[in-house]
């Protein structure tokens, strides 16, 4: 809390907030590529770097302050964002919502791995810049068998 | 358009306040109240200005966070509707327009225009809980009820404790707002079990968060984002009436 109202910098928290929402929105939107992902994976560091060093936090600690507020919260999308994309990169299929564009069926219909990805993803933040650890919680079925959902 | 704003400025609850003008540029007749806000706090911080402090949450008109008292009114110039949903096309280019926080005792300022609102929550509170199980929407089907009185209860349950009523009210009377949530429960057979308790506790500790009585002077009514009606005040006060009486037999 401190160190971000010390930082006294030039840009607003909207401005990283929004900076960062449309990265993630063109890239790790519903439509998303290894290209689009990697790309993420190089650009939310550096704009978290800038956020650090960069954030124009007023007021103070001790009263309410949205601005404060505000800022712990695009801090934690900040990782959070990356923590996401990491997940959305390792998990090479399309599945639920999520359209990764190189796996589709020749009729442009979401095409899932479930011999690789029939597990939940619960990924343990480890830090700031580190690699975050991937647990496994396998999807097992016993009454009912896995199929491919068709609206056709 | 281009507005000129007189917003109250209040750093705590302990120091006094002030209005400060601000200018607001550029403002499309399209932005809700708070997007104007919002665009104005950013001008603010680039300035090194502290941004102004406003309550706000859902934005769409059925959470209860927002309020602003604008030009004198609680929610501004439209009826029926919430700060959140006034929108800029309501005023004119060169407007000036008043901004303050709701004005009641019961309600001190936080910082600027951010009030504490607990009192209705501890209103909430001492009201107590419903103790007969209602079931999933087809058991709740199985009692059956008049549809005259599934309308006034729905009506009254459409209060989302904003607080203009207070802010409206001279005597910053609550009493639109727990006659509307009395009123909401014991319409219906589950809620009316309570009753008597519910009416005498949620009075006594709306009386002693110090809000005023009613005088029927109706600008709460006028006020009210969701067009609470009056009549719940009479049907608490016969209530109220009704549980001290047997309240002092038994």
């Amino acid at each position: 809390m401190n160190k971000l109202l010390s930082i006294k910098g030039k840009r607003t928290v909207t401005d990283f907030h929004r900076e960062l929402g449309k990265l993630m929105w063109d890239n790790v939107g519903m439509g998303r590529t290894e290209a689009s992902l990697k790309q993420t994976l190089e650009r939310i560091p550096e704009i978290r770097s800038e956020f650090w060093e960069n954030v124009n936090v007023l007021g103070e600690g001790n009263d309410l302050n949205p601005a404060l507020e505000h800022a712990g919260r695009v801090a934690d999308f900040l990782d959070f964002g990356e923590l996401l994309t990491y997940d959305a990169l390792m998990r090479e299929e399309s599945c639920g919502g999520h359209f990764r564009e190189e796996y589709q069926t020749e009729d442009g219909e979401a095409l899932r791995n479930d011999e690789k990805f029939s597990h939940v993803s619960a990924w343990e933040f480890k830090g700031t810049d580190q690699y975050p650890e991937l647990n496994k919680e396998p999807l097992v079925y016993e009454e009912i068998k896995m199929s491919q959902r068709s609206y056709k | 358009m281009n507005l000129t704003l007189r917003v109250w400025r209040q750093k705590s609850a302990n120091t006094s306040g002030q209005f400060v003008e601000y200018k607001a540029t550029n403002v499309s007749t399209d932005m809700s109240f708070l997007e104007m806000l919002d665009v104005l706090n950013e001008d603010l911080i680039k300035r090194g200005e502290e941004q102004i402090a406003f309550d706000h949450d859902c934005r769409e008109g059925i959470c209860g966070m927002c309020g602003l008292v604008i030009n004198g009114k609680p929610h501004g110039p439209l009826g029926a509707t919430t700060t959140c949903q006034l929108h800029m096309r309501t005023f004119k280019d060169g407007d000036t327009i008043t901004i303050e926080p709701w004005r009641a005792s019961p309600f001190p300022v936080i910082k600027d225009l951010v009030v504490d609102r607990s009192a209705f929550d501890r209103i909430i509170q001492s009201g107590g809980y419903v103790s007969v199980g209602t079931g999933g929407a087809p058991d709740g089907n199985t009692i059956p009820i008049p549809k005259e009185d599934a309308d006034k209860a729905m009506d009254a349950a459409q209060c989302i404790g904003c607080g203009a009523c207070v802010a409206a009210c001279k005597n910053a009377s609550a009493m639109l707002f727990v006659a509307a949530k009395i009123s909401h429960l014991s319409l219906l057979p589950q809620g009316r079990v309570e009753q008597d308790m519910r009416a005498l506790n949620m009075v006594a500790k709306m009386d002693e968060e110090g809000f005023g009585n009613c005088t029927n002077t109706g600008s709460c009514e006028a006020a009210c984002p969701k067009e609470i009606t009056l009549d719940n005040i009479a049907r608490m006060n016969r209530q109220y009436m009704k549980a001290l009486f047997k309240s002092n037999l038994s």
